[in-house]
């Protein structure tokens, strides 16, 4: 199992009544009015803390997300990349971004390039096509030509990595004489590619057909996410490829105290401050027409009876609620070690992207967090497919497992 | 089929592409280019019908988005309404456009100016005032949606635009829009107003006085760039005005093609 901790960089405090005030928390919240400049550059120095503190100890990524005017995210993942490739020797360096659509590929395949070497081989590649808020409304590009302009910048950016330069690329979107990148990544043929899915066929297909890892990415939980990875194993069974739960990742909340009353004091209200101002996204900016393709939007009206599935609404969501629905996977390093195996085997995954700075949690209980899992959470958990399955292909090749796991785990196999 | 239901017709074309086209009536030919909001068969164009061989072909990719990788512009899509004129052996048609088909009308209009005996315009998208933006129907909330497109949202014109009871509806409903803001997502405006100077049909303006989404100061700056233009502003319509206030404007476009586009045509 690799366990990585994964910051999704909110802003950490809008205001109590945000989601009354304003009609969504991507796009077009003012910036003047909510985005404090200041407290922004104090969130970003908290973010790395907390990204070293989880590097230090153990964990078998770090890693980070792309976003744009959007109160729960920040836009430029490849400069926190390239500070941890800086700053961390063993860790994988997970970078969920650059948003293929919108950006240029060369670009793309040169910064990823750079922190590949920088890092001496630690970059997971995510390429993610991007949700609509961010490809769609914040960058302009036109909805029926995401997945085209996706597939380019796939197509070309792995020739870049692969095929010798230069050579001439003559595409729909790009047309270039020389395609020379300076450097290729350290990693060969390329780095492990992660794709980055809300749930549509197309990328389940890709990913199985290229031997890509699908890591899913939702608030949403491992109890609702098991029909999503059911299609995308039935979709690997049709490719003729084997189990490898590595091939897929899981996005989860997760947090630990040392009992579950605690847990609940402890973490309630920021879970509930997530759903309640981060999923507040109106359906008009989640369904925008010509995104999804037509399979998948057939596809989700058998399922729904809609043919966009991706429709949110402000959710009050409680302890109670958030446990039993499995959006969270939270309580005592026991409870949460029995759900965490139990959803790795429900969910057969090998990555755990693990959300544990819920936008409004402090710095110090955030700390707290990352800490009282990884002594008492991941040593039991870590070894979960070792018998059978290697990372190998899924994960960098200069990724080492991390000294501090290492050391917990020879302690821990002392005490057994 | 009734009596009264449009003929539906796969027109095949040189490129290899295909439109779907809903045709009635008898006489002249007259193109009618729809909106994002889709393909809706009304008693207008069965008024249109009885003095016209009307044509709706279906936007292209509004039933298979692949189909919009052949497109990248309008002027593809001009080519695309020149070759089906070309396959239905049409030599020239009166092009009517309403909203995003106004825009896609005009755009015809300037690049095939043979192909267009006359060019209604009804309500059309296409032009950019920055102190008046053209209101974004795509990021409307549900609820304020037929407000905003229409004078009374809860008007038979409304409903028959709007009300989408079945999945199915909803699907082809996000797949029109779909492809019709392939053309001018998330601004409408694709140097239409450098490419006016080319249409030489005359030009009828239909606008609804309350227009909310394309303002009637549109209309103006559409007069302003083409030749020969007559311009009606329907009282109390709204975005819709050949539906909301069907029998007015279908005396002005009887007058426009009765008596001012044979006066043009002698003054020429």
């Amino acid at each position: 199992m690799k366990l990585t901790f994964f910051h999704m960089q909110g802003y950490r405090d809008l205001p109590e009544d945000f989601s009354e005030r304003y009609p969504s928390v991507w796009v077009n919240p003012p910036n003047d009015e909510l985005c404090d400049p200041v407290r922004v550059g104090q969130y970003l120095r908290w973010n790395l803390k907390e990204l070293h503190y989880a590097a230090s100890l153990g964990y078998d990524g770090v890693g980070t997300n792309e976003h744009h005017q959007n109160a729960y995210g920040f836009p430029m993942p490849s400069l926190t990349a390239y500070h941890l490739a800086a700053t961390t020797e063993d860790v994988a360096i997970v970078l969920l971004g650059q948003t293929l659509p919108m950006n240029h590929p060369l670009r793309v395949a040169e910064e990823m390039a750079q922190i590949d070497a920088l890092s001496g081989g630690r970059l997971v590649a995510g390429w993610p096509v991007g949700t609509t808020m961010d490809v769609n409304h914040c960058y302009g590009v036109i909805p029926t030509q995401t997945r085209s302009r996706f597939m380019e910048a796939h197509d070309f950016i792995k020739a870049a990595w692969t095929r010798p330069g230069p050579f001439i690329w003559n595409g729909k979107y790009h047309k270039l004489r020389n395609v020379n990148p300076w450097p290729k990544p350290i990693q060969k043929p390329h780095p492990p590619i992660w794709l980055a899915g809300g749930g549509s066929m197309e990328t389940w297909e890709l990913a199985a057909k290229n031997n890509y890892v699908y890591p899913f990415l939702s608030f949403n939980g491992h109890l609702a996410g098991q029909a999503i990875m059911q299609q995308f194993w039935d979709c690997n069974e049709a490719a003729g490829n084997d189990a490898n739960p590595y091939r897929a990742g899981f996005a989860q909340i997760v947090v630990v105290a040392e009992t579950d009353q605690d847990a609940e004091k402890l973490y309630a209200s920021h879970i509930s401050n997530l759903y309640r101002k981060t999923l507040h996204i109106p359906p008009y900016f989640s369904g925008s027409p010509g995104y999804s393709s037509k399979r998948s939007m057939v596809n989700a009206m058998n399922k729904f009876q809609e043919p966009t599935a991706f429709s949110t609404v402000p959710t009050m969501v409680d302890w109670k609620e958030a446990i039993e629905s499995g959006k969270v996977i939270g309580g005592s390093p026991e409870t949460v070690r029995q759900r965490m195996e139990e959803a790795a085997k429900t969910l057969r995954v090998g990555h755990f992207v693990l959300l544990m700075q819920l936008q409004s949690m402090p710095h110090d209980l955030t700390l707290y967090n990352i800490r009282m899992f990884a002594e008492k959470v991941m040593p039991h958990i870590r070894h979960l497919w070792d018998d059978k399955w290697s990372a190998a292909g899924y994960w960098p090749s200069g990724a080492r497992t991390p000294k501090a796991a290492a050391v917990a785990s020879s302690a821990l196999s002392g005490v057994a | 089929m009734t009596q009264n239901d449009p003929e539906s017709r796969k027109v095949g074309l040189a490129s290899g592409l295909s439109a779907d086209v809903l045709l009635k009536g008898r006489g002249a030919p007259l193109l009618f280019l729809h909106p994002a909001q889709g393909r809706v068969w009304s008693p207008f164009l069965d008024s249109l019908a009885q003095t016209h061989t009307v044509y709706v072909p279906l936007t292209p990719g509004a039933d298979e988005p692949d189909e919009l990788l052949s497109f990248d512009t309008f002027g593809d899509l001009a080519l695309f309404y020149d070759d089906l004129l070309r396959a239905l052996s049409i030599d020239d048609a009166v092009v009517v456009g309403h909203a995003f088909g106004g825009m896609a009308a005009a755009e015809f209009a300037a690049h095939c100016p043979g192909r267009v005996s006359a060019l209604i315009l009804i309500g059309a998208m296409g032009l950019w005032i920055d102190e008046m933006p053209v209101a974004d129907v795509h990021t409307t909330h549900p609820t304020e949606l037929a407000g905003l497109l229409f004078t009374d949202p809860d008007s038979e014109a409304a409903r028959s635009v709007l009300q989408k009871p079945t999945p199915q509806d909803r699907l082809a409903y996000q797949l029109v829009m779909g492809a019709s803001c392939h053309f001018y997502w998330p601004v409408p405006d694709r140097d239409l107003k450098r490419r006016l100077y080319r249409i030489t049909a005359p030009t009828l303006l239909i606008w609804g006085d309350a227009d909310r989404v394309v303002p009637p100061a549109y209309a103006d700056a559409f007069a302003r760039g083409i030749r020969k233009t007559r311009k009606v502003l329907v009282p109390g319509a709204g975005h819709f005005p050949h539906l909301e206030r069907s029998a007015e404007v279908i005396r002005s476009i009887t007058s426009f093609l009765g008596e001012i586009v044979p006066e043009f045509a002698a003054a020429r």
